[in-house]
């Protein structure tokens, strides 16, 4: 379903994702686990047409990302690392907009936005601007809404960070369905290696751009001879620990908080 | 098509709940027109050209569609700041549809904010020369804002961040705005400056809105209509294209 071969992507001098090399199969749950600054958001934008790599090449569903763009978009589904929500709209309002660009038909949309937004337990607050959300129910607003449509692939990035164990519990206990129920292949990236072990059929390991262990979570931990993926995770990437160079992107929305007193 | 519709109106939503920001935009234009349309009313008139106050108010309503079309466009760069940007370029719709319906988003606001600062001429006393002349003007308001929402997409497409916001401010939305001649004729003017002020796009929506709105005793048009509409249309055009070209492009 997904078939990535000798990705390379450079900043300038930098090189975020070196010569990485996998395949994810189709109705697969994948974990893509590494330290900060690995490359696995860099390799999450190539595969979402976000970036273009430097070199390699992808399919995703037999497609080229880069010249068959939207045909690839319908494809898959995101739930970004960072927020990606309106704040000036409605929790309903973001639903909808993310409905209508997928081509989720009208009936359907009202249906399973109702659905989600219960599911996730936010459809009190659907009438209210998501800026006044608080972090977490912002969290699981961007889960809702890449669980909308229904995607053949779905890449969730970092999709637990900031939940609490009851959202995270909820977030898992869908993934699962949809990918069960519905075939859908899972592409996501934790840093809770818990949650990958359960959840994964099977996890590549990342560590400064490059590929370093892939197979099922009983692979690794039998490569390493460890007892858990979280020791595996540590000797297969070392306990050092990495900072992520922050960007000016990241220094403006630092700016923009504090402008906002922190609501957004 | 759909996507069109949901992200102008995303635009239109916007600005209709930012109201202190609707309030806030209507107080520069106002002082323009209060303050140097009857400040200044007493030398234009010795000098022979009649009402500043009437030549002036056209300027400040093409001066508050400049500002808020291009500041539309720029609303890219707080959309790839806050990350909406990223939700609208992943999704199964080609780059075009999402432009077009920002750049006409944006417009529209410029449209309203321009017929609202209309609204606060015509009640401090502007008079146009006859009714017809408000539907015209507001075709001229349309091409402005088309324009410059699409130069601020082109621009918002190509910066990173809003660091370079004041840049753009000081260097090019206050130049234009300044040479458009929308507080001075363009008539009568040195080599240079009429140089200058024909290369600023801006200049024939305003000598276009002052032809149609003032009467010709009172204002004598640098261009002539016909002009202001053809330039109008072609640089639009050509601002349209280069900022799909430009959206088309984005990389996060």
């Amino acid at each position: 379903m997904i078939r990535v071969r000798n990705l390379k992507k450079t900043f300038g001098q930098f090189t975020a994702v070196n010569d990485v090399s996998f395949d994810v199969e189709e109705g697969e749950i994948f974990a893509f686990l590494g330290p900060n600054g690995a490359g696995k958001t860099t390799t999450i934008k190539m595969l979402t047409t976000l970036l273009k790599p430097t070199g390699g090449s992808i399919e995703l569903d037999g497609l080229d990302p880069l010249k068959q763009q939207n045909e690839a978009r319908k494809r898959f589904g995101i739930v970004f690392q960072d927020p990606s929500l309106d704040g000036d709209l409605t929790a309903w309002e973001n639903m909808e907009i993310h409905g209508v660009l997928y081509h989720v038909p009208h009936k359907v949309r009202r249906q399973r936005t109702e659905e989600l937004l219960k599911l996730f337990e936010l459809w009190e607050r659907r009438k209210e601007q998501v800026k006044k959300f608080s972090g977490g129910m912002k969290r699981r607003l961007e889960i809702a809404r890449g669980f909308l449509h229904t995607p053949r692939i779905l890449f969730l990035d970092e999709p637990t960070l900031g939940l609490d164990p009851q959202s995270r519990n909820q977030l898992w206990t869908h993934v699962k369905k949809v990918n069960e129920a519905e075939k859908v292949t899972v592409f996501l990236t934790t840093h809770y290696m818990d949650e990958a072990d359960r959840v994964a059929h099977r996890v590549g390991v990342i560590d400064h751009g490059k590929l370093v262990a892939q197979g099922t979570p009983r692979e690794i931990k039998d490569q390493t001879a460890t007892e858990s993926l979280e020791e595996a995770f540590l000797k297969l990437t070392g306990s050092t620990i990495r900072d992520e160079s922050a960007n000016s992107a990241d220094a403006m929305r630092q700016f923009a908080k504090m402008w906002s007193g922190g609501r957004r | 098509m759909s996507a069109i519709y949901i992200l102008w109106l995303r635009e239109l939503k916007r600005y209709t709940r930012s109201r202190a920001q609707i309030v806030a935009s209507l107080g520069q234009p106002m002082l323009y027109l209060l303050v140097l349309g009857f400040g200044l009313g007493n030398v234009f008139q010795r000098a022979g050209y009649g009402s500043y106050f009437q030549f002036i108010a056209p300027g400040v309503i093409g001066m508050s569609v400049l500002f808020s079309s291009i500041f539309s466009g720029l609303g890219l760069l707080w959309d790839r700041q806050f990350g909406f940007l990223k939700e609208t370029l992943v999704a199964p719709v080609p780059r075009i549809q999402i432009m077009i319906g920002r750049t006409l988003g944006g417009s529209t606001v410029a449209i309203i904010q321009g017929l609202l600062v209309m609204a606060v001429c015509l009640i401090a006393g502007f008079r146009p020369a006859h009714l017809i002349a408000v539907p015209e003007a507001l075709g001229f308001m349309v091409l402005i804002a088309l324009l410059f929402a699409a130069l601020g997409v082109a621009i918002g497409s190509s910066l990173q961040d809003m660091q370079g916001f004041q840049l753009i401010m000081n260097f090019l939305v206050m130049p234009i705005y300044f040479l458009s001649g929308a507080m001075f004729p363009l008539t009568n003017q040195g080599k240079v400056l009429t140089f200058v002020t024909a290369l600023d796009p801006l200049s024939y929506g305003i000598d276009g809105m002052r032809t149609v709105l003032l009467t010709r005793a009172a204002f004598q048009p640098a261009f002539g209509s016909f002009t202001d509409l053809s330039v109008l249309v072609v640089v639009g055009m050509v601002l349209l294209v280069f900022g799909a070209w430009r959206f088309s492009k984005i990389e996060i």
